[in-house]
């Protein structure tokens, strides 16, 4: 298997974990970042709260390559097409479906929700089939 | 206060957990999508692990009515696989497999100063404005 990485995704799941749990502790919401981002955009309710989270989505990576220096790796598709109708893509489903990788992924399968398996799966499985069609055009190898 | 301290602080540690898990890399996340070949299993290792976490803590307090702070506990009720749950995974799951994003990696990938996840997160802006709006 190439560039897998078991030990610091664990390691970064349960620091993910954490999260989640302290967020729904104090404030009892869940930390679905898709919802989080949505509301901070265009809804009042706990608007300068939920700022402040994905501020500190920003903040948690800086804090973490300034502390540690290890090197940023980050390598993404030079196609503007690609991310602008990925960007479109992940905005628009993930609101219509209530939830992307944190909402349903983590939240709602630990609360065993259906829905939540069920978009997990499915969101999982359309990813796959488009990575392999842009394989086949070269894009991705 | 101490709520917006509690936000803040819970962002800091899930952006610190992404960077670690390796997620906020888009590369890596496509080497997870891609099935066939070379597939990178980490992203079921990061979901994992977070559920570990979070699944007995959920379950423990799945009665409690309000927030250590004394905030409300509003939980998603929707039990029905509708129409929209489908469609919209399976449009967040092309726009994933386009780009190896999706909304937590995104915002925190401003950390990386890379103009052009500005301009992922702008069209993520637009695609939930055409939710809102149409």
């Amino acid at each position: 298997m190439y560039n897998f990485t078991p030990v610091s995704a664990m390691l970064g799941g349960l620091i993910i974990g954490v999260s989640v749990v302290l967020f729904f502790y104090t404030t009892g919401r869940l930390a679905g970042i898709s919802g989080i981002f949505a509301n901070t955009i265009s809804s009042k309710t706990n608007r300068s709260s939920n700022f402040l989270f994905l501020l500190g989505l920003v903040l948690g990576p800086l804090i973490y390559f300034y502390t540690t220096k290890v090197p940023a790796n980050f390598k993404i598709t030079d196609s503007l097409m690609l991310i602008i109708i990925g960007g479109l893509l992940v905005g628009l489903g993930t609101r219509m479906c209530g939830g992307c990788t944190s909402g349903h992924g983590i939240c709602g399968i630990s609360r065993i929700s259906i829905r939540s398996m069920v978009a997990t799966i499915t969101f999982i499985i359309t990813g796959m089939i488009t990575v392999f069609i842009l394989q086949q055009f070269g894009i991705y190898k | 206060m101490s709520e917006k301290l509690f936000s803040l602080l819970s962002g800091i540690i899930f952006g610190i957990g992404l960077v670690i898990s390796g997620m906020t890399n888009p590369e890596k996340v496509i080497g997870f999508l891609s099935l066939t070949y070379n597939w990178d299993a980490s992203l079921i290792f990061v979901m994992g692990g977070a559920i570990v976490v979070t699944a007995p803590v959920f379950f423990i307090l799945k009665n409690k009515t309000s927030s250590s702070l004394g905030l409300e506990i509003k939980l998603p009720q929707k039990k029905d696989l509708d129409k929209n749950l489908l469609l919209g995974s399976s449009l967040f799951g092309i726009g994933w497999g386009l780009v190896g994003l999706c909304p937590g990696p995104a915002i925190s990938s401003i950390a990386f100063f890379e103009p052009i996840t500005v301009i992922f997160l702008v069209s993520m802006v637009v695609g939930i404005l055409i939710n809102k709006y149409i």
